[in-house]
């Protein structure tokens, strides 16, 4: 009986340590699919598996901080990262900046606003009652919305027709559905495979909200860091880059 | 702590418990004496809220009060807006959400009258409406509280629906739950405890009453 014991805990090791390694990703989801693609990349390179788990960055910091094993932690913002290296959460040094966010005007493909021609007037137009942006207490995307309205002095003239989605891609759900007639989104949700044909964009000048810089860090408590490690490495390589940057995330401002 | 969400989900949970009281009566004396054969399905639609999840009831509320629902086209057409991000859209959506917690008591109780009162009632000539009212409704007391503050409690705490359809304006959609997910959100983990705390007690509370009414604590 004890010799079949050692024989089975033999095997189970020699399993271990022959199958590949898996890593779990927590992500923003304006990530959900750039990311998929890259982690699928990176699968058939390496062999090894990424579990993805998408969701609000806030969420899982929280997660975190109360004991979840990430092996990677992509933050729609700089600030939980951050927060996550100062209090020992994570792995101060593998934080990295890995792409900005760009926010756009959005509208249904069957909206009768132009946005080419109307630019940020069309969130004045009579037909639009309700105006969808993330919500700007704890969404990245929602804090650079609501910077550029205010700061394109139209937060006063809107305040009254927002409404606020929990994440960006349920602001987009509000436009999406017809319920809200136009949104402030995230560019990379916008261009992603399911939102592409059911809509029009218009960029939102950079220069009227704070850079969203976005970060990834690998947390203390990772169950494979060498593995995590080799993963972000893979996503700073320019084959993994263009495909963020084809999602309309624009290159970190310094690549180390 | 904000008082402004946790007034409007004391009155969002008091409108839909009102409301509910009033439609769930004749639904409830239906189902409990129905004979017809497919009254299974009937009873099976009602108590779908209690199955589905809240996103997902959420999600075909959102998509029904849009413009591109016939509901939702025909709504605004009628009163110019739509029923989506709007306190009388957050009732709607909380009367399917809550209508089990207040059918079923009511159900169980009328089933649990005694038919052989009713009966006695009719043959001495009184209308059904009105054996209902003097015979049946007196003897379901309890099960009619259970309904009123489960389908109070349920709406107080309510959270993906409105999470779905509300679009978190202050003072019309931003409901107390939504409120303390924000502030977690936020990381204001000491107000969102705060207003947790409070939420905690006034279920506690609302529950205390339904069990002491059924144990007849107070001999109703």
């Amino acid at each position: 009986m004890k010799t079949w014991l050692c024989l089975l805990l033999l095997l189970i090791s020699v399993l271990a340590w022959c199958a590949p390694g898996e890593i779990t990703v927590a992500a923003a989801s304006d990530l959900t699919f750039a990311l998929t693609e890259v982690a699928h990349r990176f699968e058939l390179k390496t062999g090894n598996r990424v579990k993805l788990a998408f969701g609000s960055s806030g969420n899982f910091y929280a997660q975190i901080q109360n004991g979840a094993t990430f092996d990677v932690f992509f933050s729609a913002d700089l600030d939980y990262p951050r927060k996550l290296a100062a209090s020992g959460l994570a792995v101060a040094p593998t934080l990295w900046v890995y792409g900005t966010g760009r926010i756009v005007l959005w509208v249904p493909a069957d909206s009768p606003l132009n946005l080419g021609k109307m630019g940020m007037k069309a969130l004045l137009d009579p037909s639009v009652q309700k105006i969808a942006i993330a919500n700007p207490a704890h969404a990245p995307y929602g804090r650079a919305a609501k910077a550029a309205l205010h700061n394109l002095k139209l937060y006063a003239l809107v305040r009254d027709k927002l409404v606020l989605g929990e994440n960006i891609s349920q602001t987009a759900q509000f436009v999406a559905s017809g319920n809200a007639q136009i949104g402030i989104l995230a560019l990379s949700l916008v261009v992603a495979p399911t939102m592409k044909d059911k809509g029009t964009y218009w960029e939102i000048p950079a220069d009227s909200y704070p850079s969203i810089e976005q970060a990834a860090i690998i947390p203390t408590a990772a169950t494979d860091k060498t593995l995590a490690r080799a993963f972000l490495d893979y996503v700073r390589t320019p084959e993994a880059q263009a495909i963020l940057r084809e999602y309309g995330f624009q290159p970190p401002p310094e690549t180390k | 702590m904000n008082w402004q969400a946790l007034a409007l989900s004391v009155k969002l949970a008091f409108v839909v418990s009102v409301v509910l009281f009033v439609i769930g009566m004749p639904i409830a004396y239906w189902i409990a004496y129905s004979r017809w054969r497919w009254k299974f399905l009937v009873e099976s639609v009602v108590a779908l809220p209690l199955v589905l999840p809240p996103t997902v009831l959420g999600f075909y509320l959102l998509v029904a009060m849009g413009p591109r629902s016939p509901l939702g086209r025909l709504w605004l057409r009628a009163f110019g807006h739509s029923l989506s991000f709007t306190f009388e859209g957050l009732v709607v959506a909380s009367l399917i959400y809550s209508l089990p917690f207040t059918v079923q008591p009511f159900a169980a109780a009328f089933r649990s009258v005694d038919q052989q009162l009713a009966q006695a009632s009719a043959t001495l000539g009184v209308s059904r409406l009105l054996t209902f009212a003097r015979v049946t409704v007196p003897l379901s007391y309890a099960g009619i509280i259970t309904g009123l503050v489960l389908s109070f409690a349920h709406t107080l705490g309510e959270f993906g629906v409105v999470l779905m359809v509300g679009g978190n304006i202050p003072g019309v959609t931003r409901t107390v739950s939504i409120d303390i997910y924000d502030q977690v959100q936020s990381l204001n983990y000491v107000s969102a405890n705060q207003t947790a705390l409070l939420l905690l007690a006034v279920s506690f509370l609302t529950l205390s009453v339904v069990y002491a009414v059924n144990r007849k604590v107070w001999a109703l």
